[in-house]
């Protein structure tokens, strides 16, 4: 494309590519984010694109590859336009189908859609309960837009908010204006942005940076990842706009190389943009130049601190240092630094082109706006949810992720990822926003939110979280490399049943001073998990400690496996499936587990048929003796 | 030396350290030493801080790597939902263990702190492709496609 040199040259390419389209056209658009990726989305998009060569429709049908809709769960997702019927887990094999029946024939393929429980069929996605819910501000045009595609950006109005803010905002205006939004960061703490751009663009130097934070590391979290590979542009507007109103000419990116398909987009967008002439020198003729690099981090939890990560752009050891003076006075290269994560930078287009007040009025009083969360764990929709702040874990759990799998009992749900804490049922109804989910001991963090159910023990989950932790502790500083490892060593052994009296306390004190001694905010939230944990769950470390009993009979060291003599039918099966020969049992006799052989793999408790669930599990009781008489007593089919 | 053409690209600049190794990996699959002091002498950083880099961040690797790398996610997601359990199947398909590469240098297998696909957990990776919870069949298929 030519190169854009006013913002009349970028309104009227805008209605040109708007002229070019016809939006009655059938478009078969694929998902194409890492989820379905995985469910082989490419090989059905390339389906399509054969069975519509091979069926003359070539040209009159368009086939579109678009970033993540966010219900990961039902991938592939197919949504054909522009009636918008959605089809769920899309096989190659269903294509003919669906060629034939719903783009030629216009009838739509039932089998296809989304079941109520009630087992109705929904044709589109934003009656679906997983949609319906959600008030999908960022992901709304994900379903619209090709990433690879600058166009299709523009065709939803892309870079109109960079038009409106160069043309007719000074920097302080927008500065203002994202202020008085009340934006807050969404990569953990809350900080408000626009107070952090004003003290960048306010301090002294003669030359500034802003960074975008893509090293999305907190296990269980994806949302920034599916911004940037499913709508790339979105996040380098409000960057662009960041850096105009902080008075930076360059930015960097700093992006996992665990995402390969978002460095992939960015650098396809930034060549787009470059070309364009909406980013470099002179942008959009208005005088404004401004340059974006990207930086691939290496595997580094800690480096995704803001002093961590600018260390990690100088090509040093990504460690933080102590934050007397603040990166936005002095951070990459010594230079006023403004660090937002993906989510953040995704926001600012919105608030630029719709105000301050249109955002301000969505959300809770301290926080505003929307939420990405990636729902996932044992709750049945898993995927990407976006919800306006103070939406209910209730409504989030249940109402959109339609509730915990295998009908089992809620017990917990983590936020924050492994500096956030667990939240038990009965707070299920307090509204999720950065000041409530501090108040109880968690945090927002970046927006993971992981549901346990009642298989879950809550020190194993404790003890994870510090595995994770001591292992991606830099060890620059003592409390967090020691006391995270000595709180971790207590945990195992409470979990090997090794627990000693007091230790529940001991992890309480050491808590304490892991979290005011630490250098960086990952010593600081370490203990949160355990604290948490302790708070809510304090039965269930007794237990652990007193009488060497885990209630969720998930720690190893203390659950046995035992063969229900009054409830085996002697079908064979856990004799069978067992690795170490641990079961002996003949036709028509009870099933026995031989304890010094068990390795307690869970084979046998799997195998076991549902309906006679004669293999059960023990923790905190001595193991029965296998009865004299081992003749089966329970009838075969019988329920038990 | 063979690495010049990476240290080019980002024309010998310190703070591009970080980026050269990462591509460096990518090519060689590892750090040989001979090749990290052409990177000190170029960029003009001493070896030791080099060192300090590379073996700071999780992705570099200072011995030689398999021909095809197999990552089985850890993270939260696939933890609650039975990591361990995939994780236990690699290994018993692969025959090494976690952090290990095989003798013939064909496979190595690592565990990885979240892919980012939780809603697909348990899940791994094999040379970037993703598999949702694959069995021990699926897996034995994968690995005969595996030079």
């Amino acid at each position: 494309m030519a190169r854009l040199t006013s913002l009349e040259d970028l309104e009227r390419y805008r209605q040109e590519v708007l002229a070019r389209r016809d939006p009655k056209k059938p478009c078969v658009t694929i998902c194409s984010g890492t989820g379905c990726r995985a469910y082989k989305s490419e090989k059905v998009a390339h389906a399509f694109q054969a069975e519509l060569e091979a069926k003359g429709l070539a040209g009159k049908v368009d086939v579109r590859r678009t970033g993540c809709h966010g219900f990961c769960e039902r991938g592939p997702i197919v949504v054909m336009l522009p009636e918008e019927t959605c089809y769920l887990k899309v096989k190659v094999e269903d294509v003919p189908e669906l060629v034939a029946e719903t783009l030629v024939g216009g009838k739509v393929v039932e089998r296809l859609l989304y079941r109520t429980d009630a087992g109705e069929g929904v044709v589109h996605e934003n009656d679906i309960p997983f949609y319906k819910h959600q008030t999908r501000l960022l992901f709304h045009d994900n379903l619209r837009i090709d990433p690879t595609n600058l166009d299709d950006y523009l065709a939803v109005g892309g870079y109109g908010a960079l038009a409106k803010a160069l043309g007719s905002m000074t920097p302080e205006q927008v500065v203002a204006e994202v202020k008085k939004s009340n934006l807050r960061g969404r990569g953990g703490a809350g900080f408000p942005a626009g107070v952090k751009w004003e003290t960048t663009r306010n301090s002294p130097g003669d030359e500034r940076y802003v960074l975008v934070n893509a090293d999305e590391g907190d296990p269980g979290a994806y949302m920034d990842r599916s911004i940037l590979e499913g709508n790339p542009h979105s996040v380098l507007e409000g960057f662009i706009i960041g850096g105009y109103a902080i008075g930076a000419r360059t930015g960097y990116v700093y992006v996992r190389q665990e995402y390969p398909l978002a460095v992939e987009n960015l650098i396809g967008a930034l060549d787009d943009l470059h070309e364009a002439g909406l980013l470099g020198e002179n942008i959009l003729g208005t005088g404004f130049s401004f340059e974006i690099l990207i930086y691939r981090g290496a595997g580094a939890f800690v480096s995704g601190e803001s002093s961590a990560l600018m260390s990690s752009i100088e090509g040093k050891v990504g460690e933080p240092r102590p934050k007397y003076i603040r990166t936005s006075v002095k951070g990459l290269f010594d230079k006023p630094s403004n660090l937002n994560n993906v989510e953040t930078w995704a926001n600012v287009p919105l608030i630029i082109s719709r105000g301050a007040e249109w955002f301000a009025g969505i959300g809770t009083e301290g926080s505003k706006g929307t939420k990405v969360f990636s729902l996932v764990g044992k709750v049945n929709n898993t995927g990407l949810v976006e919800v306006p702040m103070g939406m209910s874990l209730r409504r989030i759990v249940f109402d959109i992720g339609g509730g915990i799998r295998e009908g089992r009992a809620f017990k917990a749900v983590q936020t924050g990822g492994p500096s956030g804490g667990v939240i038990p049922e009965s707070m299920l109804d307090l509204p999720v926003d950065f000041d409530e989910l501090t108040k109880v001991g968690s945090m927002m963090g970046s927006g993971g939110m992981i549901v346990m159910d009642d298989n879950t023990c809550m020190p194993d989950v404790a003890k994870y979280f510090l595995e994770f932790l001591a292992d991606e502790s830099c060890g620059k500083c003592v409390p967090c490399r020691e006391g995270v490892w000595q709180m971790l060593q207590i945990l195992t052994r409470m979990v090997k049943g090794e627990g000693r009296e007091g230790d529940v306390e001991l992890l309480e004190d050491l808590s304490t001073t892991v979290q005011d001694a630490s250098l960086c905010a990952l010593g600081q939230s370490a203990p949160n998990p355990v604290l948490s944990s302790i708070h809510y769950f304090r039965d269930e470390y007794r237990a652990h400690v007193e009488e060497k009993r885990c209630p969720a009979l998930v720690c190893k060291a203390l659950t046995s496996y035992w063969v229900d003599p009054d409830k085996c039918i002697a079908c064979g099966l856990c004799k069978k499936n067992c690795p170490v020969g641990a079961i002996s049992g003949e036709k028509k006799q009870v099933h026995v587990v031989d304890q010094a052989l068990c390795t307690k793999c869970d084979t046998c408790f799997q195998v076991c048929p549902p309906k006679t669930r004669a293999v059960t599990k023990l923790s905190g009781q001595p193991v029965p003796k296998p009865p004299e008489d081992l003749a089966v007593r329970a009838a075969k089919g019988k329920k038990g | 030396m063979p690495v010049d053409h990476i240290i080019d690209r980002y024309d010998a600049r310190r703070e591009a350290l970080v980026q050269i190794l990462l591509d460096v990996q990518k090519e060689l699959r590892w750090l040989p030493r001979n090749v990290l002091k052409r990177v000190s002498d170029r960029l003009g950083v001493t070896l030791r801080e080099i060192y300090n880099v590379a073996t700071f961040y999780k992705h570099f690797s200072l011995v030689p790597q398999g021909r095809h790398q197999m990552s089985v996610c850890v993270g939260t997601a696939c933890h609650v939902r039975g990591a361990q359990k995939l994780l236990d199947r690699v290994s018993n398909v692969v025959g090494i263990q976690a952090g290990g590469t095989s003798k013939d240098e064909r496979f190595s297998l690592h565990t990885v702190n979240c892919v980012g696909c939780c809603a697909l957990g348990p899940v791994m990776t094999v040379d970037g492709e993703y598999l949702s919870n694959p069995t021990t069949e699926e897996l034995e298929k994968v690995c005969e496609t595996c030079e």
